[in-house]
């Protein structure tokens, strides 16, 4: 799709035009594009909140399912997330001033002697287009790093992330530690990550395991969903 | 070590050096040359090699079923079949398809630590959580497993998104071979990682394979 697209002009296209074309420059990685299609938005009024969703992630909804369908890797996800940071980068002052609804709260971090971020932060900043709030804790997170957090920001959910067979089994540290201290109903705990799987997840009592991004996004939405209407019923 | 395996067959297509033996070692085609090696070096004739193309590495998903499809159209023809395979990736899945299967395999996470040694791997793996290994093999495939399916030979700007975290490259030695040291090096040097080189041998593989 690209050989064309040295002649377009993005500030002539109309909005629609913008947006299709906003797609395709986040599914070739181009990160100047995506600011520039983000600025000419911004300049003809669009609502942050609508630019993030309807421009940037709906792109990115569109990489993710290309990466799950093998059509995408990595490196092209990567590049495609890159491209989206930088439209972020520009929105996420403006979505704060302008009160965009926020769906709710995640805490997350990858687990202790892990550094392995990639899949963590694609999840974080998905999980922030679909209007959630997220601490990042980084990498290599012990037990009292996540206690922490938790008790200091108060989330709804708690992610966590390992790309090693020898760092997975340490979720269940941190959650077994939340059973002992009486806290484990207290949040939605959500785990990801290359080794992982369904079975792993339920053995170690998560709430749910995600295989990727988009999927977290959906669980977690799912999920805060269900608690917001325990709570009034 | 000088070989007739080529490295590229080894790691797209796998090995094949079956005949007459009653074991057969099922493996990774990264291990083909080390295999090889203790085989000669311990006069193992009883056993004969098949090895799966070693880019499965890279889809450690994949690594289970083709194990089993292995063992299946070989179970017949041999006494015994070992897994010369660590976890890899795998969650623990192909250490329950072995049991299921009735085979042994090698114990460990993957090859660095049975490379290292597993007791001594797991002793530093506390304070070395930010190295990247790699190991003979690794070190002469090193665009096939590394800069290919990183897409760092496309975009070499998304290296320090992979590798911004980690610190060191140590360069687990099984042969002296001031080449690929040196290649390893410039490994290193390409990942913006600072360069450790630790003669290991072939560690617990010539363990596990003793009790083939």
């Amino acid at each position: 799709m690209s050989d064309q697209e040295d002649d377009i002009i993005l500030s002539e296209l109309d909005d629609e035009e913008l947006v299709q074309q906003m797609f395709d420059d986040l599914y070739d990685g181009l990160k100047e594009e995506i600011e520039e299609g983000v600025n000419i938005l911004l300049e003809r009024k669009w609502a942050p909140y609508d630019i993030l969703t309807k421009a940037l992630v709906g792109g990115m909804t569109i990489v993710g399912a290309d990466f799950r369908d093998g059509i995408l890797f990595v490196p092209e996800v990567l590049l495609a997330a890159n491209a989206m940071k930088g439209g972020m980068f520009i929105l996420k002052p403006l979505l704060a001033e302008t009160g965009a609804p926020r769906v709710g709260k995640m805490v997350i971090g990858t687990v202790k002697g892990d550094i392995h971020d990639i899949g963590k932060n694609l999840v974080s900043m998905m999980m922030e287009g679909a209007g959630f709030e997220v601490v990042d804790l980084g990498i290599n997170n012990a037990v009292d790093a996540y206690l922490e957090a938790l008790e200091a920001e108060e989330p709804d959910i708690l992610g966590m992330s390992a790309l090693l067979t020898t760092t997975m089994p340490y979720m269940k540290v941190v959650i077994d530690t939340l059973v002992e201290q009486g806290k484990r109903d207290d949040y939605i705990v959500l785990v990801g990550g290359a080794p992982l799987n369904e079975e792993f997840g339920k053995a170690i009592g998560a709430d749910a395991y995600c295989r990727d991004a988009a999927v977290a996004v959906e669980t977690a939405k799912e999920w805060v969903g269900r608690k917001h209407n325990q709570l009034a019923s | 070590m000088q070989s007739p395996i080529d490295d590229t067959v080894l790691t797209q297509q796998g090995f094949n050096s079956v005949g007459g033996g009653r074991s057969l070692i099922i493996a990774c085609g990264a291990l083909a040359r080390e295999i090889l090696a203790l085989k000669e070096m311990n006069g193992w004739d009883h056993m004969d090699l098949t090895c799966l193309p070693a880019i499965l590495h890279v889809y450690p998903e994949k690594i289970t079923d083709a194990v089993q499809e292995a063992v299946l159209k070989h179970k017949s023809s041999y006494e015994q079949i070992f897994i010369a395979y660590a976890d890899c990736g795998t969650g623990g899945l192909l250490e329950a398809k072995c049991q299921e299967l009735g085979v042994q395999m090698i114990e460990g996470p993957h090859c660095y630590s049975f490379f290292e040694g597993n007791a001594q791997f797991a002793k530093i793996a506390e304070d070395e959580f930010t190295a990247f290994y790699l190991t003979d093999f690794l070190v002469r495939q090193f665009e096939a497993f590394v800069i290919k399916p990183m897409g760092l030979d496309r975009h070499p700007e998304l290296r320090d998104m992979y590798f911004g975290n980690y610190e060191k490259l140590v360069y687990q030695a099984q042969t002296d071979d001031p080449d690929l040291t040196r290649k390893a090096k410039l490994c290193a040097e390409r990942l913006g990682l600072s360069f450790e080189r630790r003669f290991t041998g072939y560690g617990d593989l010539q363990v596990a394979l003793r009790e083939v």
